[in-house]
């Protein structure tokens, strides 16, 4: 693969930008996409830079269309990816359960925008339980949820090393103010930080010919046997149990003695991230925990946190998404789940610290 | 608003100067436009309002105002959810034909327009376009060709132009690479049933959008088959382009791929 910058650069970006030049970056060598706000500048830029680096672009009709033909691209053995939002993500879930069933390591970028349905163009974390869960299926699929434009950019290389190490489809799960916001950014050849790519292979089209130099490719995504599908989905958790520990990734800070411990992902954690050294500042004990891997879920890691915790307080701009995925995790556990819901719409620093001290002083009072 | 001129007529006074007698927007305006939603959303120079003016003329020299329902998609057209004095549903990117098809089907006595754009009609709804044109539903389809993606910022549309440069076609679009522009009416009249009607107006012959305009409606009334009117539009904003530019694309550039005129006629043998 061609290098994409001389020596390891220090640029000031938005996201959108970022995520073109990750692509690049892992390798991908071809994009399939439909315009929808706030991905289009990752096509913006890709189509700009595709050319001077030989990789490919096909803008499709729909996001059906974007999403299958990356699967077709990937079956043909190529680092293929697509980006999209809201009501395309809704579309897209149909090939993501395709890769899901059959394997596909195909990848996704989504950023978010506000919901339900096509909603404003902006930003939200609707989309956390259509990301993880959408489609008819049980979520088997890799979901990272990034907070700065460093980590579009690692965790961009990131999944397409995932998704072509374990076969399952991959999503980078951004947002629009990732995507639309500028910040300072680092962009690297995976080689020379020790990331080495994971290579590819085609699925069909390998040489010979079929029934006479090698056995035919026979790849199907249908069953007849209600059993033969009880036994292929037991098969596929118990493969995506056994690599959670691979690749569950989370991030916490202040866990020892804290009051409460704040929980949130994406770029809401960095908010809660603030608002705890602000109130570590002023004496208050409170820690947090960022899931980081929101499939698979930080599971044994999240109930180790709070363990000692009386309370969790969930910030997300949903309304219990991400909550009710916590509710699951640290089910049994003796502590108290207090959340602050903002669909659509963003949360502060300021806004989360007066939160945890608002309840921590009415519980106070209530002791 | 009130008092501001937007038009005038002109009449000889006693002493034979000419006066000018005062228009407001209101008086000027087509009664099924909806007056408190206007100033409308669109960019200057914009076709859009042209097409729905087109539109609001039809509907009432045919005095179908009370029966008319009216469907606009995602894109640039949502931005009429609330222009007219009719009962309007603004619906997904692509899905407006079904929706109104649907309506149609369950009461027949509604008139069913469904404004879309070209990438919301030819792409992502293009299954619905053909499929509508097919079971030869009643319904009026009318839909603006800008050859862009206008909401979204200006990407390639399907009647993107060769060599015209968008945000995801910036070497200039490649026929080799993304085939030629779609054309819409045409495909509407070689799949077309008995009875339909296909059409392509412009922006730029604004009598002849409204007796097209006022066809697509007629036979969907007369429930002789589907209706399809086309219309060539403008989009300033992400042609980045002067007034004089924008219609030199529309009246030279366009009309060189997109013939104008109409396609299939109801009469016409199928
Ligand atoms: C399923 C889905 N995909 C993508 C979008 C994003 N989107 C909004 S408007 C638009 C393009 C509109 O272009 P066109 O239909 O040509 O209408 P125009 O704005 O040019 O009038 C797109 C792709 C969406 N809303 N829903
Ligand atoms: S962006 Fe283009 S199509 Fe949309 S309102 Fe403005 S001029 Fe009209
Ligand atoms: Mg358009």
């Amino acid at each position: 693969m061609a290098r994409i910058v001389d020596d390891d650069q220090r640029m000031f970006m938005t996201g959108n930008e970022v995520l073109a030049w990750a692509a690049l970056a892992a390798g991908a060598e071809i994009m399939y996409g439909y315009p929808i706000t706030p991905q289009n500048e990752i096509m913006h830029y890709w189509t700009r830079l595709a050319p001077r680096f030989e990789r490919g672009f096909l803008q499709t009709e729909d996001e059906l269309s974007a999403g299958f033909t990356t699967l077709g691209g990937v079956m043909a053995g190529k680092r293929a990816f697509s980006a999209t939002s809201g009501p395309g993500d809704i579309l897209m879930q149909e090939p993501i359960c395709m890769a899901e069933m059959m394997r596909i390591p195909a990848v996704w970028i989504i950023q978010q925008r506000g919901a339900p349905s096509t909603a404003t163009v902006i930003y939200g974390q609707q989309e956390t339980r259509l990301a993880c869960f959408g489609g008819n299926g049980e979520g088997h699929r890799v979901v990272y949820s990034t907070s700065s434009h460093q980590e579009l950019f690692d965790y961009l290389i990131k999944a397409f090393n995932t998704a072509w190490s374990y076969r399952f489809p991959t999503i980078l799960l951004g947002d629009g103010y990732q995507g639309k916001m500028r910040e300072a950014v680092t962009l690297y050849n995976p080689e020379d930080h020790g990331v080495k790519l994971v290579p590819t292979e085609p699925f069909v089209g390998r040489p010979g010919v079929p029934g006479v130099d090698r056995a035919p490719a026979h790849y199907r995504n249908t069953f007849n046997i209600e059993e033969e599908i009880y036994e292929i989905v037991h098969a596929r958790e118990e493969e995506f149990e056994a690599l959670t520990p691979q690749i569950v990734e989370f991030e916490s800070g202040y866990l020892d003695e804290a009051e409460m411990i704040l929980i949130g992902h994406g770029i809401v954690s960095r908010a809660i991230k603030e608002a705890v050294k602000l109130l570590q500042n002023k004496g208050v004990k409170v820690g947090y925990f960022r899931p980081v891997t929101l499939r698979p879920f930080p599971v044994e890691e999240l109930r180790k946190a709070v363990e000692k915790v009386p309370a969790v307080m969930v910030f997300e701009s949903a309304l219990g998404q991400l909550l009710s995925m916590v509710k699951e995790a640290v089910g049994g556990l003796p502590v108290k789940i207090e959340a602050f819901l903002r669909p659509g719409v963003g949360i502060c620093t300021d806004e989360a610290a007066e939160q945890v001290q608002e309840y921590l002083r009415k519980s106070s009072m209530v002791h | 608003m009130e008092n501001k001129t937007s038009g005038s007529a002109t009449s000889e006074s006693k002493t034979g100067f000419t006066t000018r007698t005062v228009v407001t927007p209101n008086e000027a305006m087509p009664k099924v436009w909806r007056r408190e939603t206007k100033p409308h959303r669109f960019c200057p120079g914009c076709g859009h309002p042209i097409i729905l003016k087109a539109l609001a003329q039809a509907v009432e020299e045919l005095d179908i105002q009370g029966r008319t329902v009216f469907g606009c998609d995602i894109g640039c057209s949502l931005l009429a959810w609330d222009f007219f004095n009719l009962d309007s549903i603004q619906t997904h990117h692509g899905r407006t034909t079904p929706v109104i098809a649907g309506l149609k089907r369950a009461r027949p006595d509604l008139i069913g327009v469904a404004y879309m754009g070209d990438g919301g009609g030819y792409a992502i709804g293009s299954q619905h376009l053909l499929n509508a044109a097919m079971r030869n539903d009643r319904v009026t389809v009318i839909l603006c060709n800008n050859t862009v993606y206008a909401m979204t910022g200006g990407q390639m549309a399907p009647t993107t132009l060769p060599t015209q440069k968008t945000e995801t076609t910036p070497y200039g679009r490649d026929p080799a690479m993304t085939g030629e522009p779609t054309l819409g009416p045409e495909l509407m009249a070689a799949i077309g049933r008995k009875g339909a009607y296909a059409a392509r107006g412009t922006v730029a012959n604004y009598r002849q959008l409204v007796k097209f305009t006022k066809k697509a409606l007629e036979n969907q009334l007369a429930d002789r088959g589907f209706s399809f009117l086309e219309v060539l539009s403008t989009c300033p904003t992400n042609w980045r382009t002067t007034p004089r530019q924008t219609w030199d694309f529309v009246e030279d550039d366009m009309t060189r791929v997109y013939k104008v005129g109409e396609f299939l006629k109801p009469e016409d043998e199928k």
